[in-house]
């Protein structure tokens, strides 16, 4: 099925190298699409890497262990797939190596170019490091894995003795990465927040957008955990691992994070709306009342206001319910993200006049539409292929913890 | 559009007319002492025929020469990209738009167009139809790229394709843009333009060109492009197409340097026109410090209704595409 998606994605990029970007419905005034908003979305989701792994490891929390590689495979297709969309949408891409022979540092997209790699390669460490242990249990059960993968297993993992001087190694360089990848994570959404912040347009032309940006992704990113906590708990049967507990706390994270993501929201909209500049007057009422209306709204209450409230119950905390909040947030932040593109851009300080007709609205095309779900169904895709791979649940760290825990129960005992 | 040899100062014109006579007799003294490999050298002497012709100098002097002088002259011989990168030295090509003058007869756009042979539906130059206040009229006003000086687009291209020269011009080198549209986002005035699909009006010879920044041709799909105020123009000291073309004598072109603008017709001091009848620039407050200036809509030339005519075949036009 995915697959399938993909390959149709791949089709309509065809058209699009053959036919140029006029295969798309992007024209002079929204002439960043979907694609962008996708291109947020991936940047936004992949977030959640540093969430789970850093800051909860940061502050002790010892729950989320078992989530971490969960957040981590997320964060690393994501971010990839971040990277080829931005590439689908320039109307050159053979010309990219541009960027590395006449790369400007006074331009945020390299700026973005710089901290995305650096991003990319720092999650990827941080995948692979606590990945280690692992992979040397896996290849003590060859008998259970087949050889193939059993040739992999030790190509990436056989210099692995578990020696005390490997761990001492290995924590810290987790340790130190953690507290790297936060800036780099901040940085990375915060850019990607300023390619809009720092142009004059209505709607875009706010201080308050990498603090917002950086807030709508963490929410998006733990929905993603929450949605794919359960899948995997589902299909992998590991309710002995990612149990109820996993879920409760997830979801009061996400009712935190939807809450600050409210707030930002309301500073976002609220402020102008009081003031309503002529600029700012159409962007808005079109938002509220107008054309896109229904899509704000939808976004504003199934992607945070909703969310809030079914997880502030203790039943909604469940893991089904919370796995439907989940999706909630995600979908509410996809739309999201459309918005954040395409009414700013149907609202240029001069009138749109002298142009086809057609550049006065904007409707993705079907091979918009093909491109973008190909791109997250190719997401999926890596993260599905990973868990086939490679334990979804880190073994060694888990089996650690609850040893600890063990013991602490002992003591108190 | 001025003097050529107004940087260094005086040039009576005796001392221009000894300096062309000198100029021509060493092109005679070369043509007689002629090697076989020296490309510049005529073929043949050319037999003087007596009939005498009178030309306009560069200089704008009108001198006498035979005719058997004459040749068909080629053009410009064309800058390289880094000549194009740095501009005209000494000069700040400025505009001025008298909007009281315009009634939207779109002859600016239809030669611009056609000179940089853009594709159906693209247009550099937009008629926007533009009201200050409900209390206040409508005015037609006429959109080129402002070529700002503190350009925005200029600041956010990642691969310097879109760039600002000496002479205040911003162009872009379509052989080096990506494509991402980023500058287009950050243009406040909406100027910029994607070549959305493969150009299908490009001549085929000119098409086959290496592409300049100063002609802005020929035109790349995945680029963007935009009024480049015709550098290739300047050079030759023509005016821009958009100016040449107006009936009604709407632009006015020329050198902030020399404070002189001209529509082809008259030529006003740039600062006492923009004093005189209040000039001002698009959306100030950004600070972008554009190069093109408006006089405003007062004691116009034609009611606003006018420009309906035109307004109303463009729309029918652009509803079809």
């Amino acid at each position: 099925m995915l697959v399938v998606i993909c390959i149709i994605g791949a089709y309509a990029y065809y058209r699009q190298l053959r036919y140029g970007l006029v295969v798309t419905a992007m024209r002079d005034y929204v002439s960043w699409g979907i694609y962008i908003s996708n291109f947020v979305f991936f940047v936004a989701i992949s977030l959640v890497g540093s969430l789970i792994t850093a800051i909860l490891r940061l502050s002790n929390v010892k729950w989320s262990t078992p989530l971490t590689r969960i957040a981590e495979i997320i964060a690393v297709s994501a971010i990839v797939m971040a990277s080829l969309i931005i590439i689908v949408d320039m109307g050159s891409p053979e010309k990219f190596y541009n960027l590395f022979l006449y790369g400007r540092i006074q331009s945020p997209i390299m700026w973005d170019v710089i901290v995305i790699t650096t991003y990319f390669f720092i999650s990827c460490i941080l995948l692979y490091l606590p990945l280690l242990p692992d992979l040397k249990i896996l290849i003590r059960h060859k008998d259970k894995t087949g050889s193939g993968l059993n040739k992999l297993y030790r190509f990436q993992g056989s210099f692995w003795k578990g020696t005390k001087e490997q761990f001492k190694i290995s924590n810290k360089s987790i340790n130190i990465l953690c507290i790297l990848i936060i800036p780099v994570a901040f940085s990375i959404h915060t850019v990607t927040s300023w390619l809009f912040a720092t142009t004059y347009r209505p709607g875009w032309d706010s201080t308050n957008f990498g603090a917002y940006f950086i807030s709508g992704a963490f929410l998006v990113g733990a929905g993603g955990v929450v949605v794919a906590m359960y899948v995997f708990r589902r299909y992998y049967k590991l309710e002995k691992y990612i149990t109820e507990l996993h879920f409760d706390m997830m979801a009061k994270v996400t009712v935190l994070l939807a809450l600050v993501y409210l707030y930002f929201n309301v500073n976002e909209y609220l402020v102008p709306a009081f003031k309503m500049k002529k600029s700012e007057e159409a962007h808005l009422s079109n938002l509220f009342s107008g054309e896109f209306s229904l899509m704000f709204w939808f976004a504003i209450l199934v992607g945070m206001i909703f969310p809030i409230i079914i997880l502030l119950f203790k039943k909604g905390r469940k893991p089904l319910p919370a796995f439907i909040t989940g999706i909630m947030v995600v979908v509410g932040a996809w739309f999201k993200r459309y918005l954040f593109v395409t009414p700013t851009l149907l609202h240029p300080f001069m009138p749109m006049e002298d142009v086809p007709l057609s550049y006065k609205h904007y409707f993705p095309s079907w091979e918009e539409w093909a491109i973008a779900m190909g791109s997250l169904a190719a997401c999926l895709l890596i993260i599905t292929f990973f868990a086939r791979i490679y334990p979804i649940i880190p073994i060694e760290e888990t089996i650690m913890e609850q040893n600890e825990e063990l013991e602490h129960a002992h003591e108190e005992v | 559009m001025g003097c050529n040899c107004g940087n260094n100062g005086g040039c009576s014109s005796n001392s221009r007319r000894d300096f062309l006579s000198t100029g021509l007799l060493a092109t005679l003294a070369a043509a007689g002492c002629s090697t076989d490999n020296n490309p510049f050298v005529p073929d043949e002497k050319p037999a003087l025929t007596g009939e005498k012709v009178r030309l306009l100098s560069m200089d704008g002097e009108v001198i006498e020469m035979d005719r058997a002088f004459l040749k068909p002259v080629p053009d410009l011989p064309r800058v390289s990209n880094a000549e194009e990168r740095k501009g005209i030295a000494g000069k700040k090509f400025v505009m001025v738009i008298d909007l009281a003058r315009c009634k939207n007869l779109k002859k600016c756009q239809t030669a611009c167009n056609h000179a940089h042979q853009l594709n159906p539906g693209q247009n550099w130059i937009k008629v926007l139809s533009m009201e200050d206040n409900e209390n206040s009229s409508k005015f037609w006003q006429p959109t080129t790229c402002m070529h700002c000086d503190e350009p925005p687009c200029v600041k956010v291209c990642p691969v310097d394709a879109t760039f600002q020269r000496q002479d205040g011009i911003v162009l872009i080198d379509s052989d080096r843009c990506i494509g991402c549209r980023f500058c287009m986002a950050a243009c406040p005035y909406s100027v910029r333009v994607f070549n959305w699909e493969e150009n299908t009006t490009i001549e085929p010879v000119v098409a086959e060109q290496h592409y300049s920044c100063e002609t802005s041709l020929p035109q790349k799909v995945g680029t963007v492009s935009k009024c480049d105020f015709c550098p290739d123009m300047a050079r030759k000291g023509e005016l821009p197409h958009c100016v040449s073309a107006c009936p009604n004598g709407v632009f006015f072109f020329g050198d902030l340097n020399e404070d002189t603008v001209t529509n082809g017709a008259e030529t006003f001091r740039f600062s006492e026109l923009i004093k005189d009848k209040a000039g001002y620039r698009l959306l100030e407050d950004l600070g972008t410090k554009p190069s093109v200036y408006y006089l405003p809509p007062v004691n116009r030339n034609f009611p606003y209704e006018n420009g309906l005519e035109t307004q109303a075949e463009t729309d029918s036009l652009n509803s079809t595409k």
